[in-house]
């Protein structure tokens, strides 16, 4: 008989990691709790650097995981430890008798209207890059549709990096978001100045830099240093935004027709839910705690229950599917072992 | 005696910070008093968000590094301006209770 595995999150980890074990001869059980496979990814545009639609990555992971059981609206309602297995009772009243538990909960992306002096739901031209994003492709947003667009402005670090949001860590994929979008939101508009407001801009993956100088250098985007401290509007419903241009050291101020906030990973808040339940260990970020940060990262301080994705920390696609991979290979040999 | 100036120019005194010779002492001090002293990350909130820095070049930021680069007299100058209000202390990404911080460098740095 097949062993079953229980991947609790059906985002690009989850489909990911199922269609190894579904080759590797194991029945992976996906559980998900929204209506839909693919995650955040799946709502995503274009992936940088390449500008890869997200649509693809997403579609081709679903068409490989068609073998495995997929239960949607669905979450855990416990879960318990037998000898060496797991009894997983699920909130369609479905349970799972499993050796192994795979955790890909993912991340959640910051809730900018708690930093309100950005304006977010306060001011009409203020929105989040998962807004963008859904704009990019459904191409329907008043914010953007109902006006004029020269000047656009994104603002970086939107509840990461911020001990007042408390989330002190870096969500790593924000910097290089912004400038992709940048690039894309440039390519709809070209005679509008775009501005991006950085504190470090950090390009640490391949031809990230490359993409960086593209923005500067082809597309005219406009790089400040110097973090947005607060955000107003004036009477025709436009935003003004201040920060210190820090490299002038001199303050800034610019009127624009759209604001975009950067909003940050953060733990889901399923993390702590689930942790409960089989006492897993989560770090200061309140993201899941690996077995070790650095050469077992996808291993949780419990036998039998391994992490893949952003459910550990913030990642980019193509980290999350490698350590989804990974986590496939460790649980394989795992069960070899027992 | 002071030799003639002949040659109508003089040597100006180098602008480079050397941070050989940058006495920290006080600094340190500062730093036992507030461990949020070497927290700043330089992003300028305080000063875009000061309302003396639009007029009097006040900047919480240039003060803080200027301290750590050994150039006090330039950072008690533009402290000066500050009014205390403690608008900065709420937009610190990094938590850093600047007013409190103000006031400890004022006390540590006062002028006769």
């Amino acid at each position: 008989m097949k062993d079953n595995i229980v991947i609790v999150g059906g985002g690009i980890a989850g489909m990911e990691a199922a269609r190894q074990l579904l080759k590797l001869g194991y029945n992976p059980i996906i559980v998900e709790k929204s209506d839909r496979l693919g995650g955040h990814v799946a709502q995503w545009h274009c992936l940088f650097p390449d500008m890869t639609p997200a649509k693809d990555v997403v579609s081709s992971l679903i068409e490989a995981t068609g073998r495995a059981n997929i239960f949607l609206n669905t979450e855990i309602s416990f879960m318990n430890r037998l000898k060496d297995s797991y009894n997983i009772m699920l909130t369609n009243g479905v349970s799972v008798i499993a050796k192994v538990v795979l955790v890909t909960t993912g991340f959640s992306v910051f809730d900018a209207g708690k930093k309100e002096e950005y304006g977010y739901g306060v001011y009409d031209q203020v929105m989040t890059n998962s807004d963008l994003e859904h704009w990019f492709n459904d191409g329907n947003d008043d914010r953007i549709d109902g006006s004029e667009m020269n000047a656009i402005g994104f603002v970086h670090c939107v509840g990461s990096r911020d001990e007042k949001a408390r989330n002190p860590q870096c969500s790593k994929v924000c910097c290089i978001t912004a400038v992709k979008q940048a690039i894309e939101i440039k390519k709809r508009f070209p005679d509008a100045m775009v501005y991006c407001f950085y504190m470090d801009l950090r390009m640490f993956g391949k031809k990230y830099e490359d993409f960086y100088i593209a923005a500067q250098r082809d597309y005219g985007v406009r790089f400040i240093r110097g973090r947005v401290s607060e955000v107003s509007e004036n009477i025709e419903g436009k935003v003004i935004v201040k920060a210190e241009d820090t490299l002038a050291g001199k303050p800034v101020k610019v009127t624009l027709d759209l604001l975009v906030l950067m909003a940050g990973m953060v733990c889901n808040p399923d993390c702590s839910t689930l942790a409960g339940m089989v006492s897993l260990q989560t770090d200061s970020d309140g993201f899941f705690k690996s077995r070790d940060n650095i050469a077992d990262i996808t291993s949780s301080s419990r036998d039998g229950i391994y992490y893949a994705g952003a459910c550990t920390g913030p990642k980019t696609v193509p980290e999350t599917l490698a350590e989804a991979r990974s986590a496939a290979l460790e649980i394989h040999s795992y069960i070899n072992r027992l | 005696m002071t030799m003639e100036n002949i040659f109508g120019f003089s040597i100006s005194p180098s602008s480079t910070v050397n941070l050989d010779n940058v006495d920290l002492t006080l600094f340190n001090r500062l730093h036992e008093l507030e461990p949020d002293a070497w927290k700043c990350m330089s992003c300028g909130s305080c000063t875009a968000t000061c309302p003396a820095g639009n007029f009097s070049g006040m900047s919480l930021r240039k003060v803080l590094h200027a301290l750590q680069r050994g150039k006090e007299k330039d950072a008690v100058k533009m402290l000066r301006c500050c009014m205390l209000c403690g608008k900065c202390s709420m937009v610190c990404p990094r938590g850093i209770n600047t007013r409190h911080l103000i006031l400890s460098i004022c006390k540590l740095y006062k002028e006769d």
